[in-house]
C-alpha cells in the first residue's frame, strides 16, 4: 500500500506537466486520454486503497510515507509527506472519483473549444492539488495543496479570458479566498510558535496535551483556521467570490462546488478538529456561521435567475450545514454530507450544463420551460439530484446526510433549539429554490423555441452523447444510493460511514431523552422537505399567475432585487473596502516618495534623448570620435 | 651594418598611422576603408619592429607576425562584408550603410 499511495496525486499532476509542457499540436484525442486517464488511474488506486483499508482492523486504518524534509532550519523542519486516515480516504474518495466523471465528461462538452489542452491542463492541477491538500500530513505542506487550489481556481474560472468580466470574476475569487488564506498562515505560524511543530498529528497531539480548554490561545488559532476554512468554502462573510466564480466553464463550476475548492475549508475544520474541540466559543462561531451562511444563501438562491446561480447559492447554502455540523461538533456527519453534497451537485451542475448547451448558451430559467421531453435524460437525472438537494425521504443520499446533520444539531450537546430551527428553515428554503429551478426548467410551456435537433448526430454535436450521459447516470446513482450505508440511528440500521471515520471524528457526546432523542423531530423535518416540493410544484407549476401578481408589489420586487444580488453584499463590500482602497491609491499617486522616483526616470529620459543623437549610424564619425578619445586620453597621459 | 635610427622609423610609422587614419576618416569606399585599415595596422607593425631592433629583442617580430595574421583575417571578413554591402544595398558607399542607429 505504501508504495501506492503517492501514485495518487503523482498521476494528475503528470497529466498536468506533460498536457502543459507539451504545447503545439496534439490531437484533440490524446489530450482527451491524457487529461482523463491519470486521473481515472488515481480513482482505480485510490479503490484498492480503500478495499486494503476495509481488510484492515479499525486501529490499523493508517497509512503514512514520507519523502523527505523540505527544509530544515532549527527546530523547524516540515516535511513532504502523505498521511491516509480514513477522513483523507474518503476526501481522495470523493475528489478522484467525481473528478474523473466530471473529466470524463469534459472530453465532450468542451470539444472543439479553444483551449482544450489548457482547460485539461488546469482541471488536472487542480485534482492533483485538492489531493495534495488532503493528503498531507504536515500543515505547510498542506497550505501547498491549499494554494494550489486557489490558483487553478483562479486560472479556470478565468477560462475565457477573451471576456474582462471573466477575468474580473476569476480575480475576485482569488482576492476574497486570499483574506482567508492569510488568516490562516497567521494561524499556522501561531500554532508553529505556540506548539513548535507544523505536523499534524503531533499538533493536534501537542494541543490537547498543553492548552486547557477554553483558552484563549487555542480560541484563537481555532478562529484563524477557521477564517482560512470560510474564505475556501464561501462562507459568510467570504462567500461573494462564489456565485461570480460561475464564469468559468459548466465543469469547472462543477469541480469547484463538488469535489475541490469549497469542500477543502470543511476538511480543514475536520482535520483540526482538535483545537476546534478546545475551544468552544470558536465552535459556536462556526455553528453560528454556518447557520447564518445556509439560511442566507438559500433565500438568495430562491431569487435568482441564472440556472448556474441558482446551484452556486445551494452550494453555499449546502457548506452552510456542513459548517453548522461541524460547529456542533458532528465532525463525521459534515463529512458524510460533503460526500452526498459532492454526489447531487456534480450531477446537477453537469444536467445544468446540457440544458444550457441544449438552450443555445441560455442561462435564464424563466426563458427555458418544458424541456422534460427534449432532454429526458437530463431531466430524470436533474430530478434525482434536486431531490437529493431537497432531502426527498427515505431514498435519496441527500436525505440521509442532511437527517444525520439536522438531527446532531439538535441532539449534539453543543447543538441548541435554536439552530435546529435554522435548520429545518433552512431545509424548507432548499426544497423550494430546487424544485423552483426543476418546474420552471422541466415543467410548463416552452418560453424560448429549443433549437430542436432529432438526429443523433446533431445531438451528439452538442455534448449529447456517451461521455456526457454516463457520468450523469453514475452519479444519479451515486446521490441515491451514496447514502444507504448510514441511516438515521433511530431506525437502528447500519452507520458503516461514523463507524468508519469513528477513530479519527469521534462522535459528538449527545443529548439523552426528551425532544431531542423522539422521532419527532426527524419526522418533522422529512414532512417539511416534502412540504416544501408541494408548495414549490403549487407556486411556480400549478399556478404561476399566484408568484407574478405577488411579485408585482413593489416591496416584493425590492426584496427579491436584494436577494438576486446576494443581499447587497458586493454593494457593502465595494463601499467599504473597494472604493476607499482605490481613494487612497490614487491619493498616494503624487506623493513624495512617487515623486523622487519619477524624477529618476525624468533625468533617465533627457540623457536618452541627449545620447541618442550621438548615435547616427555613420561610421567614420564613430571611428573619428574613437580617435579623438584615444589622442586625448594619450594627451593626458603624457602632459599630467 | 650602420642602424637606421629608432626615430626615424618611428616618424614614419607614425605618418603612415596618420595617413592610414586620415582614409579611413576621409574614403567613402568600403574597399579603400580597408586599405587605409591595412596601412594603420602596418604602421603599428613597423613601429613594433623598430622597437624589437632597438632592444635587439625578438618580441617585436613575434608582434608582427601576429598583426599580419590579424590583418590576414580583418581582410577577409571585411571584403566579406563589402560583396554582402554591394549584392543587398548595390552600393560600397560607407555613408550609405547607416541603418544601424536610433
Amino acid at each position: 500500500m505504501h508504495a501506492v499511495l503517492p501514485f495518487v496525486p503523482f498521476f494528475p499532476m503528470v497529466a498536468f506537466a506533460v498536457l502543459a509542457l507539451a504545447g503545439g499540436r496534439m490531437a484533440p484525442r490524446i489530450i482527451a486520454i491524457t487529461g482523463v486517464a491519470p486521473t481515472a488511474l488515481s480513482a482505480l488506486l485510490t479503490l484498492i486503497t480503500t478495499g486494503a483499508f476495509l481488510g484492515a482492523p479499525p486501529d490499523g486504518r493508517v497509512l503514512s510515507v514520507s519523502f523527505w524534509t523540505w527544509v530544515h532550519i532549527g527546530g523547524f523542519a516540515p516535511k513532504i509527506a502523505f498521511y491516509l486516515d480514513p477522513l483523507s480516504l474518503v476526501m481522495m474518495l470523493v475528489v478522484t472519483f467525481v473528478g474523473s466523471l466530471i473529466l470524463l465528461y469534459s472530453v465532450e462538452f468542451m470539444k472543439g473549444q479553444e483551449g482544450y489542452r489548457r482547460f485539461f491542463a488546469y482541471m488536472n492541477l487542480f485534482i492533483g492539488s485538492m489531493l495534495i491538500l488532503v493528503l498531507s500530513s504536515d500543515l505547510l505542506f498542506l497550505l501547498v495543496g491549499w494554494e494550489g487550489v486557489g490558483l487553478s481556481s483562479y486560472l479556470l474560472i478565468g477560462f475565457w479570458y477573451g471576456d474582462p468580466a471573466n477575468g474580473a470574476a476569476a480575480r475576485k475569487a482569488f482576492i476574497v479566498t486570499r483574506v482567508g488564506d492569510t488568516a490562516l498562515l497567521v494561524g499556522l505560524l501561531l500554532i508553529f510558535t505556540q506548539l513548535g511543530s507544523l505536523d499534524i498529528q503531533n499538533t493536534m497531539g501537542s494541543a490537547q496535551a498543553e492548552w486547557a480548554r477554553g483558552s484563549g490561545m487555542a480560541t484563537a488559532a481555532a478562529l484563524l483556521i477557521l477564517s482560512g476554512a470560510i474564505g475556501k468554502s464561501a462562507q459568510l462573510p467570504l462567500q461573494t467570490w462564489l456565485p461570480d466564480a460561475m464564469a468559468g466553464p459548466t465543469p469547472v463550476s462543477a469541480l469547484i462546488h463538488a469535489a475541490t475548492m469549497v469542500t477543502a475549508g470543511v476538511y480543514l475544520v475536520a482535520r483540526t478538529h482538535v483545537v476546534f474541540d478546545l475551544a468552544p466559543a470558536a465552535q459556536m462561531v462556526t455553528a453560528i456561521i454556518g447557520a447564518a451562511t445556509l439560511l442566507y444563501a438559500g433565500l438568495s438562491a430562491l431569487a435568482q435567475t441564472d440556472i448556474k446561480r441558482v446551484l452556486a447559492y445551494s452550494t453555499i447554502s449546502q457548506i452552510g450545514y456542513m459548517f453548522l455540523a461541524l460547529g456542533v461538533g458532528a465532525w463525521s456527519a459534515a463529512i458524510f454530507h460533503l460526500m452526498a453534497h459532492a454526489f447531487f451537485k456534480a450531477l446537477l451542475f453537469l444536467a445544468a450544463g446540457l440544458v444550457i448547451k441544449a438552450m443555445g448558451e441560455e442561462h435564464d430559467i424563466r426563458r427555458m420551460g418544458g424541456l422534460r421531453k427534449d432532454l429526458p435524460i437530463v431531466f430524470w437525472t436533474f430530478l434525482i439530484g434536486a431531490a437529493s438537494l431537497a432531502a426527498f425521504p427515505l431514498v435519496t443520499a441527500g436525505f440521509f446526510s442532511k437527517d444525520l446533520v439536522v438531527d446532531l444539531t439538535l441532539s449534539s450537546q453543543r447543538g441548541n433549539l435554536f439552530l435546529w430551527v435554522v435548520a429545518v428553515v433552512g431545509a424548507l428554503v432548499t426544497s423550494l429554490y430546487a424544485f423552483r429551478v426543476v418546474f420552471l426548467v422541466f415543467f410548463g410551456d416552452p418560453q424560448s423555441t429549443l433549437p430542436r435537433s432529432t438526429s443523433p448526430q446533431e445531438r451528439r454535436g452538442r455534448g449529447f452523447g456517451k461521455a456526457s450521459v454516463v457520468p450523469l447516470l453514475v452519479l444519479a446513482t451515486l446521490a441515491v444510493a451514496g447514502g444507504w450505508m448510514q441511516l438515521p440511528r433511530q431506525w437502528g440500521g447500519p452507520s458503516a460511514f461514523t463507524d468508519f471515520l469513528q477513530p479519527v471524528l469521534p462522535a459528538p457526546a449527545t443529548r439523552v431523552g426528551g425532544f431531542a432523542e423522539s422521532a419527532a423531530p426527524q419526522v418533522i423535518v422529512a414532512v417539511i422537505s416534502v412540504a416544501a416540493i408541494y408548495l414549490s410544484y403549487l407556486l411556480f407549476a400549478r399556478r404561476p399567475a399566484v408568484v407574478a401578481g405577488v411579485a408585482e408589489h413593489p416591496l416584493f420586487q425590492r426584496l427579491s432585487n436584494l436577494a438576486l444580488s446576494g443581499w447587497g453584499f458586493d454593494r457593502l463590500y465595494g463601499a467599504v473596502f473597494v472604493t476607499p482602497f482605490l481613494w487612497l491609491t490614487r491619493g498616494g499617486r503624487g506623493d513624495v516618495i512617487d515623486a523622487g522616483v519619477s524624477t529618476i526616470a525624468w533625468l533617465a529620459r533627457l540623457l536618452q534623448r541627449l545620447l541618442r543623437r550621438s548615435q547616427s549610424g555613420r561610421l567614420r564619425y564613430y571611428v573619428a570620435a574613437a580617435s579623438f578619445g584615444v589622442i586625448a586620453f594619450i594627451a593626458v597621459g603624457i602632459l599630467r | 651594418m650602420s642602424a637606421i635610427p629608432m626615430g626615424y622609423a618611428l616618424g614614419l610609422a607614425a605618418i603612415l598611422f596618420a595617413l592610414g587614419l586620415v582614409g579611413v576618416l576621409v574614403r567613402r569606399n568600403i574597399i579603400f576603408v580597408l586599405a587605409s585599415i591595412e596601412v594603420m595596422l602596418n604602421a603599428a607593425g613597423l613601429a613594433f619592429l623598430a622597437a624589437g631592433a632597438r632592444w635587439g629583442r625578438a618580441d617585436g617580430q613575434v608582434m608582427f607576425v601576429f598583426i599580419l595574421a590579424v590583418a590576414a583575417a580583418e581582410v577577409s571578413v571585411g571584403l566579406a562584408i563589402a560583396l554582402k554591402c554591394r549584392r543587398h544595398l548595390g552600393t560600397l558607399d560607407i555613408d550609405a550603410i547607416s541603418k544601424l542607429k536610433d
